[in-house]
């Protein structure tokens, strides 16, 4: 058996890569991965991906970081070491209030970064597959798999759709496992 | 889609997105000017001067500072706050303008955050060398330790400690974040043998796949939700330093929004005067035109405007409210020895600024430049009045006392300005100054090009 394959394409314009992927979802090619220089508006919901997690990520971050917050202060003031300050009760929750929203942002921050990163498999010392050095100057690369078949014909079809849809320096690659980067 | 017919196009000339990275790219792989050595050198030096000035005060002690038991917060808190203030402006154009989907923010925004991030740095310095013993700084930090006492978290003093590390550290976080499409440019668009592998790592292996570009927009947004109430909370917290304490002309409850607008304020006057020498000796003119140069002016009259009423406010509150130490305050500041400070600050923030009205001087590059440095001048003062003159004189005329700062204070503040200018040198020498990614999504709506094509 012929090792897995798959196609990388480009296109030079984004409103083409919008208007030639609507064509090729149309007629049921596999779409791997579409690579862009900067986030085409609209390209999500075509290719069908779900809203991201990282807001919800942020919120859990966020509340971690305001149990913390006030949650050591609490502890601090009215049972590890008490303080009269100022007469007020040593539950002081306006005082709190400044470092509780600080403690809040930064959790959420670090939260939904560090989520962001190791969900996309991206970080310090990461070397993934450049799969053009001009994906991120003005080229719009797509790669396009075969849904397991591999048979002559169907390549040259899926070769030939691309073709008509404007697709530029379409080339057959032969290991699938390089075109998965997310 | 709709474009109004008139605004005019945010970026100029016959561009395409090759032509963007390629030009904004540009400066790293070129060799630097003479100008950009010059400005370097003079800035490296006031740094290693400000630098040994502040080895000096944590080796002998606060003691070579003019400071004394009346005036404990000189130059040094002064500079503090100054320099935070500048920082705001990164964060406002960064994530209130891109809350508000403001468009031109995306010519502007990369180089304020980094200004921000430097400035941060600065103004961190002078709390720590304010202590007096800096290796005890840690002090500051809610630990266990072997005397069994915690940090006050009742204090205003501590809640900055909070607000300007958690402001740094996500500050960092949503600059760098955003640098990492833009970095990978640069890997792929670099021949260096050495800064490729260089930008390399520093790109996080970033490949721009829609599925990236799909969470980095997510992760983008509500950081931007995050930071924008943050910088709010920063400067009314370094606010509380002054409003919580019981002081004539500090015990206010208007100093909040009072300083977070003279923050901005400052902080816009700072990314014109770095902005208005980039554009031109980085041929980004293009990029941030005059457009963005007005868009900005228009921010400086709103805040300073907002400055100038408070100003007021605190004249008239003074006199209204009846209390004899209050209006002498003001009346000290006014005409008191420190009067010349005063009226600097009431010149340069309130007068100058009113002069944007003009739509001449607003889109007036070097008018809008020189009045850029009168403002940052202006809101240095602004700072030093409140603090100097509010303690030189208050309640009890047995410890009045004057306060001039001495060599070593003033080496530690150009020492301040040489670190900040040598970093952000460094930063337009090897970064891209312009997000290159942003601009390229504004494009086909903002080149004139596009814009024609579609009609």
């Amino acid at each position: 058996m012929a090792a897995p394959r798959y196609i990388k394409a480009y296109y030079d314009d984004d409103e083409k890569l919008i208007g030639s992927l609507k064509i090729l979802k149309e007629k049921g090619v596999e779409i791997l991965d579409v690579l862009t220089p900067f986030p085409v508006h609209g390209l999500d919901k075509l290719l069908g991906y779900r809203r991201s997690w990282i807001s919800r990520v942020g919120f859990i971050g966020g509340a971690i970081g305001a149990a913390c917050g006030l949650g050591f202060q609490a502890w601090v003031f009215v049972k590890e070491y008490p303080l009269n300050i100022g007469g007020k009760p040593f539950f002081a929750l306006p005082s709190f209030i400044p470092v509780t929203f600080e403690m809040t942002v930064l959790f959420a921050a670090i939260a939904m970064v560090f989520a962001f990163l190791m969900r996309s498999k991206i970080g310090p010392g990461a070397n993934p597959v450049i799969h053009d050095e001009k994906i991120t100057d003005d080229r719009f690369v797509i790669l396009v798999g075969f849904k397991g078949d591999i048979s002559e014909s169907n390549i040259n079809g899926v070769k030939g759709t691309l073709k008509d849809t404007g697709a530029l320096g379409i080339t057959l690659k032969e290991d699938i496992e390089l075109s998965k980067n997310y | 889609m709709y474009v109004s017919p008139v605004r005019e196009p945010l970026i100029q000339g016959d561009k395409d997105y090759k032509k963007i990275t390629a030009e904004i790219t540009a400066p790293v792989s070129k060799k630097p000017t003479i100008y950009w050595f010059i400005g370097f050198t003079i800035s490296s030096v006031a740094a290693v001067l400000g630098i040994f000035a502040i080895v000096m005060t944590v080796w002998k002690g606060i003691g070579l500072w003019g400071v004394n038991r009346t005036i404990g917060w000189g130059w040094s808190i002064t500079n503090l706050v100054w320099w935070i203030g500048i920082g705001h402006a990164g964060t406002f154009i960064s994530a209130i303008l891109l809350l508000f989907r403001q468009k031109w923010r995306t010519s502007i925004n990369r180089s304020a955050e980094a200004m921000t991030i430097f400035a941060v740095m600065c103004a961190g310095i002078f709390p720590l060398i304010h202590m007096g013993r800096l290796p005890l700084g840690y002090f500051i930090i809610p630990y266990p330790n072997t005397r069994g006492l915690w940090v006050n978290f009742n204090s205003p003093l501590l809640w900055d400690v909070f607000a300007i590390s958690t402001y740094f550290l996500v500050s960092l976080l949503f600059w760098y974040m955003g640098l990492l499409p833009d970095i990978a440019s640069l890997r792929d668009k670099v021949k260096s043998k050495i800064l490729k592998p260089v930008y390399k790592f520093l790109s996080f292996g970033w490949t721009g796949s829609a599925r990236h570009w799909s969470r980095h927009e997510s992760m983008s947004l509500i950081l931007a939700g995050l930071a924008a109430p943050l910088v709010l909370s920063v400067h009314s917290i370094v606010s509380f330093d002054f409003a919580t304490s019981i002081i004539p002309g500090w015990h206010t409850t208007i100093f909040p929004p009072y300083f977070v607008s003279g923050a901005i304020f400052s902080g816009f006057a700072m990314v014109l005067t770095l902005m208005i020498v980039a554009r031109k000796t980085m041929n980004l003119t293009e990029y941030i035109t005059v457009g963005h140069i007005e868009s900005m002016n228009k921010i400086i009259i709103a805040t300073g405007s907002i400055v100038g009423i408070a100003y007021i406010t605190e004249l008239f509150m003074s006199w209204y409210s009846g209390v004899i130490y209050e209006r002498f305050t003001f009346y000290n500041r006014a005409l008191g020895p420190y009067a010349w400070a005063y009226w600097i600050m009431m010149t340069c923030n309130v007068i100058s600024p009113q002069l944007l009205w003009f739509k001449k001087l607003r889109r007036n590059v070097a008018f809008t430049f020189i009045l850029s440095i009168f403002i940052n001048i202006g809101m240095w003062f602004e700072r030093f009045v409140i603090i100097v003159t509010s303690l030189h004189r208050d309640y009890l005329p047995s410890s009045w006392s004057m306060y001039k700062p001495t060599i070593v204070e003033v080496t530690i503040f150009i020492g301040t300005l040489g670190i900040f200018f040598s970093l952000f040198l460094l930063f337009v020498r090897f970064f891209p100054v312009i997000a290159i990614s942003e601009v390229k999504s504004i494009l086909k709506t903002s080149n004139k090009k596009y814009l024609d094509k579609h009609k």
